[in-house]
């Protein structure tokens, strides 16, 4: 099994998501803990910003396009969501944009 | 007749989410295939995970070379607002059979939870979850298929995972008063990253961020909606 590893990550993956969708209806059927229902309210917050990012962990300011493609592309995706609040149109432009921007702008 | 009728009323709400889950889906299933990952795979995800989110970030922890703990506690920290969506779902769900409810909270993803919040007709929730669910599968497997068929040039097409980030980043912001917690967010991921570097930051920006939502927890309450 050459995938084994890969194999076990989508398992691990689906098992975790699994189990924070099951666990408030197991563990909290009659009483909540205060601290996680605070957790749960503010966390998704905080993990969006970090999950962000996560995604651009890989761009070097100091070298090659500067990371200008990136923040190029974000900025389209912000500013379009701001004005049309339309979480395809967001998302298919500005990954349309950012692909052009690498392929041929920074080529 | 009756649920034919429920039928047809989950499928016109669930529209709009078809289109974008198909969009998504294909989006998913193309960079896998890209990655070297056939349609099987695609499908083995949407069945087993299930979570638009996760399956595109499963895929960086597949190419990344992630250790198990590392892909366990980031799936922790990017699940881990499905907590809060079964929270406000325990009354609603509460007297449904036992393995239709097994499969609707399996299948509560933020989309169909923005739906079945709104419903309290367990039928309907049901088949909300389920049209959902086809629907993201038809769309990555597609995806994969596709991937694998078409030779075009798809450097870049990751980035839409990053959008998809910012995009939600911007509605939470706009719908919320409080920005302390996006805030934590990117300052302590920024300050990890600059610590101990893009292949560690993560497991010590989650324990940050948790440690300061806990210390500025009355803060936060305070103004939180």
């Amino acid at each position: 099994m050459n995938n084994f590893r890969e194999l076990c990550i989508a398992l691990i993956a689906g098992g975790v998501t699994a189990l924070l969708r099951f666990l408030p209806f197991i563990a909290f059927r009659t009483r909540c803990p205060d601290f996680i229902l605070y957790l749960g309210r503010v966390l998704p917050y905080a993990v969006m910003s970090m999950l962000v990012i996560y995604c651009l962990k890989g761009v070097n300011i100091f070298a090659g396009s500067h990371g200008l493609p990136e923040f190029i592309a974000c900025l389209v995706v912000a500013a379009l969501h701001v004005w049309k609040r339309n979480t395809l149109l967001s998302i298919t432009l500005g990954t349309v944009i950012y692909m052009f921007l690498i392929q041929v702008v920074f080529a | 007749m009756r649920t034919s009728g429920v039928i047809k009323r989950a499928f016109r709400d669930t529209l709009p989410v078809m289109t974008g889950y198909i969009v998504l889906g294909l989006g998913f299933g193309i960079l896998l295939s890209t990655k070297g990952y056939n349609a099987l795979w695609a499908l083995f995800m949407c069945l087993v995970i299930y979570s638009g989110t996760m399956q595109f970030v499963a895929i960086d922890l597949f190419t990344s070379g992630a250790s198990l703990t590392e892909s366990g506690l980031t799936s922790l920290m990017v699940s881990a607002r499905h907590l809060f969506y079964g929270l406000s779902m325990i009354e609603r769900y509460k007297n449904i059979s036992l393995i239709k409810k097994f499969y609707m909270i399996f299948a509560l993803t933020d989309e169909t939870y923005s739906l079945v919040c709104e419903s309290d007709d367990e039928n309907y929730c049901f088949w909300v979850s389920l049209l959902d669910h086809s629907y993201w599968t038809f769309g990555s497997v597609s995806g994969a298929v596709l991937g694998q068929v078409l030779p075009f040039d798809s450097r870049g097409i990751d980035f839409s995972l990053t959008a998809l980030f910012v995009s939600i980043c911007v509605e939470q912001w706009l719908n919320n008063n409080n920005h302390y917690s996006s805030l934590t967010g990117f300052a302590a991921s920024i300050l990890c990253l600059i610590i101990f570097g893009s292949e560690n930051f993560l497991i010590p920006s989650m324990i940050l961020i948790t440690l300061t939502l806990f210390i500025m927890r009355e803060r936060i309450e305070a103004t939180h909606e």
